[in-house]
């Protein structure tokens, strides 16, 4: 901008609406890439899923309308056959495993997150030496500790299995990830290593916040420090609390590289994500997982409107100012 | 002390051993494995017994894991200069300015940081496909935007709210326009902030799997998360163990030393969006 130009610009315009214009043009950039890569590519997505576009042939889809999703037809004989994702036990089965591995890994996580976070607000030696500890697990990439712990819980060579062998609470080797009982077991042990610590640490933020004097002034009254938790400490960290369930729920709901490449293809586990890129890259049937996908975007979108209407969670960071 | 508060400070002290060693026993275990080879891969050693590189000479000198590495650490760099690059304009105007619809703006904002990424992907791949990107690092740094941007955006945001408005105003009174007040006023004091969230938009794209085993089809072009996870050995049912730890233990080494040293810094940015207010 030229000074000429503001100085014209200047003679018309209030101050402030020369710093919306501004704003405008500094807002333009980050929407125009926010439109390219999100709202876009969603709203063909969601094209897709209403056509038979196939992988290699990317234009050539027809219109279908909502076969992808569900197909009634009626045969000669008065049979009605039903077809499309709605009525796909493979999917209705990734979506149990959705849940069933949000609700439980996020459940446990929350717990653990809160108790490591109440160690950490307590002051004692070595305190930044516990926090420096737990930072690894978040830093190590999920493929990563995918494959270790696939390592450690491999049914011959395994390192667990051998110490539990030891400690005597198993008496043969399991293997962990191929049997269809314990894989979702061993998913949701790493992804419990692995985001504990995210947890933890914004419980810890939520902890910090509260005042001092509010724990002296319990301990002088004598109140028992369990009742102190759930009366005061509980209540008054809520609001943090919900915003990391969200956060974590969103991300276990999405769930996709664990479970990728520690349960490869196992029916077990498969969830959402898995299912629906497996579909439309891996099994050429790029619009039925389109189809897929959007359920999925649509589950996430009606879950996170409802958890922030009924929670009435504050996201905008706005709301105490 | 009494014996009940001895009983208490050692369980207290048992509940903290019992953290560390959980966080650090599996990486440590990953090193212990990298430097075994042979039959020694499969005794169950839970002390270092062997130190052979043998593991690590496979993995840097074979043929495209170097090249992996490369690929990993220009994409990810490039996604977040990218993405800072876009974010303080941006949030500037989201901080600074008051105007109608800032709230819904930023909301939806939020929403996208929250997108799952498989609903775009489908789309994703039609554009990528299009503009003749696919099997190039430009189809990753492209696609990693629907992630880094809005979380960088919304960080500075937070951060930029909380500089005292003073500084502004007496820009203002000087003349400065909105361009000379982001450049010379707020960016010497969002550098703490940048680092931040540089630093964890670097992580996320460099850790990021499902855009990088989607959108590459080549060796060569693969991210080292795609590599890891693709590592295999010369019959199918050989997992070669050694070489995928000790390459875990490459890509993991740094990313572990930063986290560590920028530990402060990265705990304020991943609360600095939820926990405010």
């Amino acid at each position: 901008m030229t000074s000429a130009n503001s100085a014209q610009a200047g003679a018309g315009l209030t101050l402030l609406q020369q710093r919306q214009r501004a704003a405008f043009w500094f807002l333009a950039p980050m929407l125009l890439a926010l439109f390219c890569v999100a709202a876009w590519p969603l709203l063909r997505t969601v094209w897709f899923s209403f056509t038979d576009t196939s992988l290699n042939d990317l234009y050539g889809g027809k219109w279908i309308g909502f076969d992808n999703y569900l197909s009634v037809r009626t045969l000669e004989s008065g049979r009605v056959i039903y077809r499309g994702t709605l009525v796909d036990p493979a999917w209705w089965n990734a979506v149990w495993n959705t849940v069933r591995f949000s609700v439980v890994s996020v459940t446990i996580e929350t717990v653990l997150g809160l108790i490591v976070a109440l160690v950490l607000n307590a002051e004692f030696k070595g305190r930044g030496l516990v926090r420096a500890a737990i930072l690894i697990p978040w830093a190590i990439p999920t493929i990563v500790s995918a494959k270790m712990w696939a390592w450690m819980l491999n049914d011959q060579y395994g390192i667990i299995n051998d110490i539990l062998l030891r400690v005597g609470a198993i008496d043969q080797k399991i293997a962990w990830t191929a049997n269809t009982d314990t894989a979702m077991y061993a998913v949701l042990m790493v992804d419990v290593w692995k985001t504990t610590p995210f947890m933890a640490l914004l419980c810890l933020a939520g902890l910090q916040m509260v005042p001092r004097d509010i724990y002296e002034a319990a301990r002088i009254d004598g109140v028992h420090p369990v009742k102190v938790f759930f009366k005061v400490t509980l209540p008054l960290i809520r609001p943090a609390l919900m915003v990391a369930v969200i956060f974590r729920m969103l991300d276990a709901l999405r769930v996709f590289d664990l479970i990728y490449v520690l349960t490869p293809n196992s029916a077990a586990t498969k969830t959402m994500s898995v299912i629906s890129r497996e579909n439309l890259i891996d099994f050429d049937k790029f619009a039925y997982g389109s189809a897929q996908s959007t359920l999925l975007f649509v589950i996430l979108a009606l879950f996170v409107s409802l958890y922030i209407w009924l929670g009435r969670v504050d996201l905008s960071g706005e709301g105490g100012k | 002390m009494t014996a009940n508060a001895l009983l208490k400070s050692v369980a207290f002290y048992a509940l903290v051993a019992v953290i560390v060693l959980f966080s650090v026993f599996p990486f440590y275990y990953a090193i212990v494995t990298s430097f075994a080879t042979g039959t020694g891969l499969f005794e169950i050693n839970y002390w270092p017994k062997q130190f052979s590189t043998a593991n690590y000479e496979a993995v840097l000198g074979g043929r495209t894991f170097p090249r992996n590495i490369l690929n990993s650490v220009f994409i990810a760099t490039t996604t977040v200069v990218f993405a800072l690059f876009l974010a303080v304009t941006a949030s500037y105007a989201l901080a600074r300015v008051r105007f109608r619809g800032r709230a819904l703006l930023l909301m939806t904002i939020l929403g996208v940081s929250m997108f799952p990424q498989i609903a775009v992907l489908a789309g994703l791949f039609e554009l990528i496909r299009f503009l003749g990107l696919f099997n190039t690092p430009w189809a990753l740094i492209l696609s990693y935007t629907i992630f880094t941007l809005p979380f960088t955006v919304w960080v500075l945001t937070t951060f930029m709210r909380d500089l005292p408005v003073e500084i502004e105003e007496a820009a203002i009174v000087d003349g400065a326009t909105p361009w000379i007040i982001i450049t010379k006023v707020f960016l010497p004091l969002l550098w703490p902030a940048l680092v931040t969230t540089g630093l964890l938009a670097f992580i996320g794209a460099w850790n990021e799997f499902l855009f990088a085993l989607t959108f590459t089809s080549s060796e060569t072009t693969r991210t080292t998360p795609v590599a890891i996870a693709l590592l295999s050995g010369a019959s199918q049912q050989e997992i070669p163990w050694g070489p995928i730890m000790a390459a875990s233990v490459i890509v993991t080494v740094p990313l572990i030393v930063l986290v560590l040293v920028f530990q402060r810094k990265i705990v304020a940015g991943l609360t600095a969006g939820g926990v405010k207010g």
